[in-house]
Order: C-alpha cells, then structure tokens, then sequence
C-alpha cells in the first residue's frame, strides 16, 4: 500500500509526518536538529530514501545534511557555498549598492535523474549546484552575472533565490525565482539566463513593467505541461502559457491577490491552490479566516476552501515553501503555517484535517509519495 | 594537548560528549587551534569562521583563563594555560535569538 512521508522544516527543527495512503493516522517523528533554522527538505525523485536538508542559525551559519534512509539518520555534508570570482553588488533596500554575500540556503531541488545531483537556491541570490551528493557545490554563476545583478533588491526576507523548477521534458531547462528580481530561465543548463517577467506589473518599483526588480513569491508547474506555470507574485496571481515568455494575470474573484505558496494538483494540471493573505504589512489571512482557493480553469474563477480550517481568530501566515501535494489517487494537498500548524486535506482540498498543531513556525513542507 | 569546549548545537553537530582535545603543531594561536578542530571534525568548518573571510562568526566568542580572546590577533599566541592542557579554550555562542 501507498505511503506518504511528508517533510517539515521549521524555526527550530525539521519534522517528519507519515501515514499510509488513507492519511487518517500520522506518526510524528522529531524535532530532527533541535534549534536549527530549516528551511527546506526535500527527497531525490529517484530515491526516495536521499533526503537533503538545509539547516542554518545566525551563530553557526549554513548547514546541509544528507540523509540516505529516508530521514532516519543523516550526514552534514558540504556547507561551502562560495561564489564564483568577484561577487560584485546588488541594490540595497535604500537603492544604494550592496556586497553580495552567501546567507543561507532557502531552497533545495534534487534532480529529477540522478540523486547525486542537486540544486541550491541561496541568500543573497544565486544557484548552486553539486553533482556529488552535496560533497562539494558550484555556483551557476551565469545566473549571478546576467547584466541585471546590480539592480536586483531584498525582499522585506532578504534577497534570496527561493523557487527552482527543472524541466520533466526538457533536462536542460531550469526556471527560478528570485524576490525581488523576478523570474528567470536557463535553456542550456544554467550556463545562460533570461529574465522572464513580461507581463508583470509591480506598481511599487520605479518602472511597473521593468525586465528585473519584481517580487515573485512562488512559481508552481504541472510535470505534464512544463510551459505552463503559475506564479504567486507579492501582488498577483499570474500564469504563462508559454514557459514564462508572457504571463497573464490570473487573481479573478480572490479577495486578495497577495500571498505566498501556490501549487498545482497532481492529475489535474488547471487545478490550482493559494492562500491569500493580507498585506502588506499585517500577513494573516483576510478576516481571520485561514482559507485555500482553489481554481479548476488554472486562475481566474477560484472556489474557497474551508472545511476544517479556523474561520475565526486565526491569524497565521504560509509561507513560500510550505504547501505540496501527493499524488496518490485522490491528490492530498498539504501545508503548513507560521502558527505550527501541518494542515492536510486527502481529498484534493474539500476537506482539511491538522495533522499537528503546536510545531515551531513552518517555514517548508514537501511531500512524498513512496509505494 | 589543547581542550576545546565547544557549545552544545555543535558537540551535536561533531558528535561528541565533553571536551575535544586537539594535538596542535606549532604556537597554539586562534587560528592553529581552529583549523586543528575543522581538520578532525570537518562538519565544523564554516560554523566558527566565514569560509571566505576567515573572520569569526559575530555570534561567536573565544574566551579562556578569564580573558575574552575573540578580538586578538588570529595569529597571535594563546595563553601558556591553554597551550599545555591546562586550562580549557572555550567557543561560546551568544546568549540570543528567540
């Protein structure tokens, strides 16, 4: 029968949830590096049991751990992220330049051939990749040094390289995103880059339409419709139909267009999930009411989800890493808050059920589905 | 003999309990007696210095017979106490963070 291992990375420690295919009954296991930063966890497509984990804090730095027994016990492998000749400078929040320099992992994404092989999203922007299991790292420098660098700028969480989508049909076609430069893609395997953010507009930047300077939060795609994607951007939802040359706005009937997460069904690739949240400052859902939309014509006509999630006094956040779906039959759709809360729904969002309440904030969650 | 206290997060981190004593060659200064730890337990390279700089992690203090050493020439000569066993070489990380 079907598994489902599900992996939380938290402020304080990663967490691993698993349950069979019904996902009624969930075994708890944690916290793994207790009072560790983890800000993501993420399985080898491949293997299932090679696991990679980021894990930092501000007295030690940057961390990765690898574990080859689906989380039972892990190794720290490299932790060198250097960039690759002169960093050179970005924009600072004030618009002044400001020295490149490494802060920490945010994203992990193992290839989808070869579990020896994995990318690094880090802080200040760029992407690494290893091809030995995380014993030695190289930056993708070509990303870094696309002649906008210099005008790239922190979010309000720093400017980090938070979304890497690889290509299930094209194995030299990468897509990242960076808050706040925008989104970016790679046809020759990361060597060269080309921004791809037109059709955006950010009203808060000096030029609304620039070609860099956007906030993408997240970009989701379907593994069967790879120049489909779908982008939750710091205002907007958006869609591209055309591996992100052209997006299209896509918020519709959402009560609001702000978010972080958005994510993709498992067999239905028009069906769609975000969780809007008020901003920009407060970053709680509208009404404090913590509510999914789901849309089944891939945006603009969304359906609230919220069967067994608090629709009252609530007033958490779900940040950018932290939904993921199984593909079992009936998709499971799954995510986790800054409030500790896992919420997973098995039946493609209608209903929704805690599998824990009281974890330290969620930062990430990713799931896998083991036979 | 050089004793190393390290904090707890990273005597998790290396996998030990206690002290670590280190054999160093040379004058026992910062910067022998760090690469002496990262080279037998290499999981701690980056934890304590910048890979690139080399400089201490800000969060991160040496301290040992009663002195803060943290600001010292990395390079320069730690006590005589430390340098034969007598006295412990402390890592110590800030009391901070939620």
């Amino acid at each position: 029968m079907s598994k489902v291992r599900v992996l939380v990375g938290t402020r304080k420690g990663a967490f691993v949830l698993e349950s069979d295919g019904k996902r009624e009954q969930w075994n708890i296991s944690g916290p793994h590096f207790a009072g560790w930063e983890m800000y993501h966890i993420k399985g080898s497509p491949v293997d299932p049991n090679r696991l990679y984990a980021s894990q930092s804090t501000g007295w030690f730095g940057q961390l990765i751990q690898r574990s080859n027994d689906g989380g039972k016990t892990w190794e720290p492998v490299d932790n060198k992220f250097v960039y690759d000749g002169v960093a050179g400078t970005h924009q600072w929040y004030d618009g002044t330049p400001h020295p490149w320099e490494f802060k920490r992992v945010w994203h992990l994404e193992p290839s989808l051939t070869d579990p020896d092989t994995v990318y690094a999203g880090v802080e200040d922007a760029a992407l690494f990749r290893s091809a030995d299991g995380g014993k030695s790292w190289q930056e993708l420098s070509g990303l870094r040094r696309h002649g906008s660098g210099p005008r790239w700028q922190p979010g309000a969480g720093g400017m980090c390289l938070h979304t890497v989508i690889l290509d299930p049909k094209n194995s030299a076609r990468i897509f990242i995103a960076i808050s706040a430069a925008g989104a970016f893609r790679s046809d020759d395997s990361g060597q060269t880059w080309q921004p791809i953010n037109r059709g955006l507009h950010s009203a808060q930047i000096p030029e609304p339409t620039a070609e860099v300077g956007h906030c993408v939060h997240h970009i989701a795609m379907h593994r069967s419709r790879p120049n489909v994607l779908f982008m939750q951007k710091h205002w907007d939802v958006m869609r591209s139909d055309d591996a992100g040359d052209n997006w299209q706005e896509v918020s519709g009937n959402l009560p609001t267009d702000f978010g972080f997460v958005i994510d993709v069904h498992a067999h239905e690739p028009n069906t769609i999930y975000v969780v809007p949240i008020k901003s920009d400052s407060e970053h709680f859902p509208p009404d404090g009411a913590l509510r999914v939309y789901r849309s089944r014509a891939g945006g603009n006509e969304w359906e609230p989800l919220t069967k067994g999630l608090p629709q009252r006094d609530c007033y958490v956040n779900v940040l950018r890493d932290a939904m993921a779906v199984d593909s079992l039959d009936s998709c499971g759709v799954y995510f986790g808050t800054t409030g500790g809360q896992v919420y997973a729904s098995p039946d493609a969002g209608d209903h929704w059920a805690p599998i824990v309440r009281d974890l330290p904030a969620v930062l990430s969650v990713e799931v896998q589905t083991l036979s | 003999m050089i004793r190393v206290e390290l904090p707890a997060h990273l005597r998790n981190l290396a996998r030990v309990e206690g002290e670590v004593q280190l054999e160093v060659e040379g004058q026992a200064t910062l910067n022998s007696v760090l690469d002496a730890l990262e080279a037998r337990y290499p999981m701690l390279s980056g934890t304590l210095r910048d890979h690139v700089t080399r400089q201490r992690r800000p969060f991160v203090r040496f301290f040992a017979c009663q002195e803060d050493l943290s600001h010292q020439s990395a390079d320069a000569a730690l006590p005589e106490a430390v340098a034969t066993g007598a006295e412990p070489f402390l890592v110590v990380g800030a009391i901070a963070g939620g």
